[in-house]
């Protein structure tokens, strides 16, 4: 029976469901973000903007690393995760789900837990780094950990199966018929990648933009296991504020500086692509 | 759908399919605005909690209320009670024998900040934090719970093991004058730890983690209670009587050794040491000693040292949570552990201080009753300077300073903070 109120009805959960965990916390921390005071004496709302200014006077360095970093992130993980989508996509053949399944595998265990494998792994006189130095390839004092390529490259670890399973999807989508027709009309194979497979797999990639960038340029973890003294990031200033600090308007200011830095990000790069809706491009 | 339609006016069409500010996207806009003005209007949250009153009438009326509940529940650290393998914990299934009192052990607390941000809310809400007892370092953490009136005073007359068998160092602390919130549960030293292969020599100072030779090599804590006070140490002041122009000059001193400094870890030093990325550090006593027991892979065994300038004498404490459920079974459980055969049980396992000196009597009747390694273990257990350290050792600490909160605070962490944080 369909009634003029089903759609309403349809959207009901899912628009409850952002309602009361997105819009009232994302609200919730702007309100608290234009507060002041402490714990000990109560906070309260003066609409000061103040704190802005402050946030990102003291910590544009952080802010503006963690968003270098994302992207070097967002870089390395389309390179590394375009062939592999390909391949799995094009060639996998029967295994398709095989290969999906082993790229997915290291997610059965915990974020952290991999990443402290890798602070195992890069050690300076660890299994990989050891030997070469016993070969005498590397410098005794040459190490990884302790700077931004460990940090990236934990992050790339960590977020490459946000980035191959979104160009997967769209490569898997793409109908075959299309490159037998371009073929038919005498397409080289380089032809047919970059005029009909790259323009309809960017949905994909886009997808796995949003996916990747995000997240990474919030990482703290990654920077607290692999990284150094030079390598702190937004998201453990934002701990430090919020944890250490009780100075819940300023870490909350900060979070807000950081969503408006990323919700930026995208969108020009939403432009870029050239599509005109943003909506549209991630549901495709 | 019909077919009888006029061809379309282009500026109909025009007017069709370009995107219009309508009515209801007005009527949208403003409600959002709206909302959320009236969401920020509303905002602002009071004061957290107040001080506890903590005079004996008050004291003593709370107590008289209270009643054996036959339960416990007890937040500790990890690795910081005596425990075999099967995941019990001898200590307490004694505890829970020999008073009925059934205890839920969990290893809540990672680190001081985290815990008292997960139990804020319910505290402040006037409402049960799920538990009873927990295990707080003493410093700026502790403080604020004190601050907010997060601690229920103890019963002063249900501590007879506390008042025969504590060392006289762990009575009446400056932080908590008469143990009238709290009573130690182990302590240790910050000093430097090192792995002397590595560094191919001794360490006396502090002087030494600025050392151009150790150049990425070198380990920091990177949390603002231990790093500013060890460089205060390092210039020669004393934290307790140190003035804003000190701090600043002690940032500076760790400024300017930042360059050579490897991280700014929060717990983690010990996997540098261990690995021999980090070849010496900013350390805590217990961390190096369990590593050098548990460490055979490393071939060279690492060293502890308190250095010239001295080193910080930090404890963790029993604490009682506010809105206890069952606070009489707490208090029969830190008196408890202050009997000289349960404490010697705890610091064989832990390898922190032991602020029961009767303990080491017991460890070396343990030791000379056991055979083998276990003799070896225990023998090194009952002298080291980790678990019963001797009077010079302990002449040479000093409890660090922990800045009062407010602008006091506020200023500390402003010249302290931006030192590991970028």
């Amino acid at each position: 029976m369909r009634s003029r109120l089903s759609p309403y009805l349809l959207i009901l959960p899912g628009g409850l469901w952002l309602a009361i965990f997105f819009l009232v916390p994302m609200v919730a921390m702007v309100s608290v973000s234009l507060q002041t005071g402490s714990l000990e004496t109560g906070f309260s709302q003066t609409f000061n903007v103040q704190t802005y200014i402050d946030m990102i006077s003291a910590y544009h360095v952080q802010l503006i690393r963690s968003l270098v970093y994302g992207l070097m992130t967002t870089l390395v993980t389309i390179l590394l995760a375009y062939p592999m989508a390909y391949w799995i996509a094009f060639n996998g053949g029967r295994h398709k789900s095989t290969y999906l399944f082993l790229i997915l595998l290291p997610f059965f265990v915990t974020f952290v837990i991999r990443t402290i494998s890798w602070q195992f792994l890069l050690a300076d006189d660890g299994i990989v780094l050891g030997t070469l130095k016993d070969w005498g390839m590397l410098p005794g004092s040459f190490h990884i950990l302790a700077t931004p390529f460990a940090v990236v490259g934990g992050l790339v670890y960590n977020f490459l199966p946000f980035m191959v399973l979104p160009i997967y999807v769209a490569l898997e989508r793409i109908d075959r018929a299309l490159i037998e027709a371009a073929s038919d009309l005498y397409a080289s194979r380089r032809e047919v990648f970059r005029r009909i497979v790259l323009p309809l797999s960017l949905p994909g990639v886009f997808a796995g933009v949003i996916l990747t960038f995000v997240p990474a340029a919030a990482d703290y973890v990654n920077a607290q296991i692999l990284g150094g003294s030079g390598q702190v990031m937004i998201g453990n200033i934002i701990e430090t504020l919020y944890i250490t600090n009780s100075q819940y308007p300023q870490a909350s200011a900060l979070s807000s500086i950081l969503l408006a830095a990323l919700l930026i990000g995208i969108f020009v790069y939403a432009r870029v692509l050239g599509t005109r809706d943003v909506l549209d491009a991630s549901a495709g | 759908m019909t077919q009888n339609q006029k061809p379309l006016d282009p500026a109909q069409l025009r007017g069709l399919t370009r995107t219009r500010l309508g009515r209801r996207d007005m009527l949208r806009l403003f409600g959002a605005v709206g909302g959320a003005a009236a969401l920020s209007a509303c905002g602002g949250i009071g004061a957290q909690g107040e001080k506890a009153d903590t005079s004996k009438d008050s004291v003593d009326k709370y107590w008289s209320a209270q009643k054996e509940t036959g339960q416990l529940n007890w937040a500790n650290w990890p690795l910081y009670l005596d425990d075999e393998p099967g995941g019990k914990h001898p200590t307490l299934e004694k505890f829970q024998k020999d008073t009925g009192i059934k205890v839920k052990y969990v290893e809540a607390i990672q680190d001081n900040g985290p815990f008292f941000a997960k139990v804020q809310p319910a505290l402040s809400d006037g409402k049960y934090s799920g538990y009873d007892l927990a295990v707080i370092t003493s410093g700026i953490v502790f403080n604020k719970f004190r601050d907010l009136g997060f601690f229920v005073p103890l019963d002063q007359d249900r501590l007879p093991n506390f008042n025969k068998f504590a060392g006289d160092k762990y009575k009446d602390p400056a932080y908590d004058p008469g143990n009238v919130l709290s009573i130690p549960w182990q302590g240790g030293f910050t000093g430097i730890g090192y792995n002397p292969e590595k560094t191919g020599r001794e360490i006396t100072s502090w002087e030494d983690l600025t050392d151009p030779k150790f150049k990425g090599h070198i380990g920091m804590m990177g949390n603002n209670e231990d790093l500013p006070n060890i460089a205060l140490l390092a210039i020669g002041k004393d934290p307790q009587t140190s003035t804003e122009a000190d701090w600043q000059k002690a940032a500076d001193w760790l400024n300017n050794m930042k360059p050579l400094v490897r991280n700014f870890y929060s717990q983690n030093y010990i996997n540098g040491l261990a690995q021999g990325d980090v070849w010496i550090s900013m350390a805590w006593s217990g961390d190096i000693f369990q590593q050098n027991l548990s460490g055979k892979k490393t071939g060279s065994q690492l060293k502890f040292v308190i250095p010239d300038e001295g080193g910080l004498l930090w404890t963790d404490n029993f604490v009682i949570l506010k809105e206890a459920k069952n606070p009489v079974s707490a208090m029969k459980l830190m008196d408890f552990y202050y009997q000289n055969d349960i404490a010697a049980a705890v610091t064989e396992y832990v390898n922190y201080i032991s602020p029961v000196p009767g303990a080491q009597a017991v460890v070396k009747q343990d030791a000379a009753a056991a055979k083998g390694e276990d003799k070896a273990y225990l023998d090194a257990v009952a002298t080291s300077y980790a678990t019963f350290p001797d009077q010079s050792t302990y002449d040479k600490t000093s409890v660090g300073r922990t800045p009062k909160a407010g602008p006091e605070l506020d200023k500390w962490n402003s010249i302290f903070e931006p030192v590991y944080q970028s």
